[in-house]
């Protein structure tokens, strides 16, 4: 660095820090009768959140508003940061699984899924097909459920209360078999690293084929209530549009990316466990708004049912664990596996140092990448607006704040 | 005993003033949490008392015992009186509606209605208005941004649409020559023809408009619980909170009864003209009256259940830019209806059958046009799961 540079940098320094100075006292001086009409604008600072029913959680967001209309907002998160990462450090690997549920409380099943997946790169383990399946079809049902509380309680942040019952309704169900299946039904720990750790109850399959089979009829029922409303199409056509190549630049993943027109998932572009023989489809839409966000999610939750349906019939007898050592020791190493959560990409990176605990383990959260996205996705719309944005994202602030 | 001559009015406004409330705590409220719980897939309170018919007791202690919080910052007097300023209108606007045919105890005949002027749609329309003070100020005056943005959404709302609903209602004065209710159904039952037929343009914005009045689903922006976390009323607890509910409910009724009674007759029964059904007509009036204004309240509960709300933009444009410009279109094509055929009421047939026509091929279309873009929609992703 020459001293030309520096003097220069110091001039820049200078003159931004008088700038400032200028701006403070401008903003300080008392105003004359005459500077403030009824017409001038004003500004308003309003807090939203973090107890506000409509963020979903501790969501707290600055607002700078204009009568109702968004200036500017400016995210605060980290009302419900536990230190998930640094924990990961100080606990064996089979003991990071339970930290995950509590991420994306509302999806579980995808965070075990993921930091297994990276833990089994490390160990480069075989997982047996029986256990394969029986992961995508809790991922997949867990990826329903995920997406019928997106539907409900964004449903009823736009006023319509009652697609949200029926969305729980459908959701008690999934739920039902999950704790069918592990005991749990919110935070599951339904994976163990090389597989799962029990299998599937007797009658298991059949009641989620039955499920699955009247699914359709039911997204129907929901459908019938928004899709075609006028108002719901008033208050999510064109609010929070965002082109796919802003998506690719911003890091936004999963439904939003999709609604925009970039065809990708993860099981179809990296497929893991048995995705890749699959039969669905990747649902997209053109105009990357709110309401295409809609219809990208409620068409998953359709090719979700697809999936299902044909992992029920392809499960056959067989190991449900791989030939995992009794005491997890990867070779020093750094891995990156991630999956296709229902909220985006969610992805594990784990550095390993030989011992028997991480010695790093860093979250890729699509909850928190989406959530950058939402002071350029609300500018220049209502507080009305904000609330349907906060839905459209789909956040679940476990994994944004970890 | 002679009674003085205002006996019976009085009777009548303590009647009112008692009962009103109660139906809307018992009746109304329960009904409410019961038909929106059966639409909603889930049972509604049936707790407290046979099928939760105490409900409304439960809650009214609830309300009276909980603890009265004025916020510091507050402006007092105003905070105070806000409460009184949204029920009191509310149920003085009771007093002209006729709730049925005068009855007879021995010689006297004791009409159904507390007061029958002859200003009776102004003095509602004035009346009702003066409700919408209660909102603002209780948002202005609890000093608390999301009450101000309320208030203010309020303020905007119901003024913009005080002005379709007025104007909705002139289309039926030009058929009744008369502001006064109770003429207006006398009228309806000497033409044999309830308004709602040749004014069915002018009903759907009267009663679009008094949705938007009243703050319900899906105009319920000033409380928006989503977006301003009850708006007005975030400040207000107790029996403060009662008030406003009270008062939001009671506005909920005057519109059902000024549309029952300006648009279905009042009182009157179903079909006079036909001679089948001559059996309708020994239900008395007092429970037709009843029976249409369920109607209406039930029509609430089930938009609420039903739509999403309006964003505040939207709920202006289509204030100002659709309903306003229908509703004076409107005037116009009933004033040209009447002059046709003066001193009769052919032109009003006539009317009803134009609108019914119209009414249903704009049903049709819209079926239509729902159809095509669904195709559309459908066919945008790959294919959807079938079978």
């Amino acid at each position: 660095v020459t001293d030309e540079k520096i003097s220069q940098a110091e001039k820049d320094e200078a003159a931004y820090f008088a700038e400032r100075a200028k701006a403070a006292a401008a903003a300080a001086a008392p105003e004359g009768p005459h500077d403030r009409t009824l017409f001038d604008v004003q500004e308003m600072e309003l807090n939203f959140g973090p107890q506000h029913p409509s963020t979903h959680g501790v969501l707290r967001l600055v607002l700078r508003v204009d009568g109702e209309k968004i200036l500017e907002a400016k995210p605060d998160v980290g009302y419900l940061h536990r230190g998930t990462e640094k924990l990961f450090e100080t606990e064996t690997y089979p003991m990071g699984i339970p930290h995950t549920d509590r991420m994306d409380y509302v999806a579980a099943a995808t965070n075990n899924h993921a930091f297994c997946l990276a833990v089994e790169k490390l160990l480069a383990v075989e997982i047996p097909r029986r256990a394969q399946l029986i992961r995508v079809i809790l991922d997949e049902l867990q990826r329903l459920s995920s997406h019928l509380v997106w539907l409900g309680t964004s449903g009823i942040d736009l006023g319509a209360v009652t697609p949200f019952w029926y969305a729980f309704r459908e959701r008690e169900q999934i739920l039902d078999f999950f704790e069918e299946y592990c005991g749990a039904r919110l935070t599951l720990n339904c994976m163990r690293i090389g597989g799962l750790p029990f299998d599937l109850t007797p009658g298991w399959t059949e009641r989620v084929s039955e499920f699955v089979r009247d699914l359709p009829s039911r997204i129907d029922d929901y459908e019938q209530l928004l899709t075609d409303n006028r108002i719901w199409k008033k208050r999510t056509v064109g609010v929070g549009v965002i082109s796919a190549e802003e998506c690719i630049e911003w890091g936004l993943t999963g439904p939003i990316l999709r609604a925009s027109g970039k065809e990708w998932d993860l099981r179809r572009a990296q497929p893991y466990e048995c995705y890749g023989e699959l039969d669905f489809f990747i649902p997209t839409r053109q105009n990357g708004d709110t309401y295409d966000r809609y219809i990208v999610r409620v068409q998953e939750m359709r090719q979700s049912a697809r999936i299902l349906q044909q992992c029920l019939e392809r499960l056959a007898p067989g190991e449900i664990r791989g030939k995992v050592p009794r005491v997890i020791k990867p070779v020093a190493e750094e891995v990156y596996a991630s999956i296709e959560s229902p909220k985006g990409e969610l992805g594990f990176y784990c550095v390993s140092n030989g011992t028997n605990k991480p010695y790093r383990m860093h979250v890729r959260p699509p909850s928190f990448i989406n959530l950058q996205a939402l002071p350029r996705l609300a500018k220049g719309h209502l507080v009305s607006d904000l609330v349907a944005l906060i839905g459209t994202i789909d956040i679940v602030l476990g994994e944004v704040d970890r | 005993m002679k009674l003085p001559p205002e006996f019976w009015t009085y009777l009548k406004v303590v009647l009112l003033v008692a009962t009103v409330p109660a139906i809307v705590g018992f009746v109304i409220v329960l009904a409410e949490r019961r038909i929106m719980g059966f639409m909603q897939a889930r049972l509604g309170p049936n707790r407290v008392g046979p099928q939760g018919l105490l409900q409304g007791l439960a809650d009214l202690v609830k309300l009276v015992t909980k603890e009265d919080i004025t916020p510091a910052k507050a402006e007092k007097a105003v905070h105070f009186l806000s409460p009184v300023l949204a029920v009191i209108p509310a149920l003085t606007a009771l007093a002209v509606i006729p709730f049925g045919p005068p009855i007879k105890v021995g010689k006297t005949s004791i009409p159904l209605w507390v007061a029958d002027i002859n200003v009776g749609l102004l003095f509602l329309l004035a009346i009702t208005s003066i409700g919408v003070y209660g909102i603002i100020l209780g948002g202005w005056s609890s000093n608390n941004k999301y009450s101000l943005l309320g208030g203010l959404r309020s303020a905007a709302q119901l003024v913009s649409y005080e002005v379709p609903m007025g104007l909705s209602l002139v289309s039926v004065l030009l058929m009744t020559r008369s502001l006064s209710l109770v003429e207006i159904v006398h009228r309806q039952q000497a033409t044999h023809l309830w308004f709602v037929f040749p004014g069915l343009i002018a009903f759907f914005i009267y009663f679009v408009s008094g949705v938007a009045e009243t703050n319900r689903n899906p105009f319920d922006l000033p409380e928006a619980e989503s977006e301003l976390v009850s708006g007005f009323n975030t400040e207000y607890s107790g029996v403060k909170f009662a008030f406003f509910f009270l008062g939001e409910y009671t506005a909920m009724i005057v519109i059902s009864c000024v549309a029952v009674t300006v648009f279905f007759g009042g009182w009157l029964a179903p079909f006079p003209n036909v001679p089948a059904l001559d059996f309708l007509d020994a239900v008395p009036g007092a429970v037709w009256f009843l029976l249409k204004v369920s109607g209406f309240i039930f029509g609430y509960i089930w938009f609420r259940s039903t739509f999403p709300r309006y964003r505040f933009d939207q709920l202006m444009a289509l204030g100002w830019k659709w309903l306003i410009p229908i509703a004076l279109a409107n005037i116009l094509v009933v004033a040209f209806a009447i002059l046709l055929f003066p001193g009769r009421t052919t032109g009003l047939v006539w009317l009803s059958w134009i609108f019914g026509g119209l009414f249903v091929v704009m049903y049709l279309l819209a079926k239509v046009r729902q159809k095509l873009t669904r195709r559309d929609r459908l066919a945008a992703t790959p294919q959807t799961v079938e079978g």
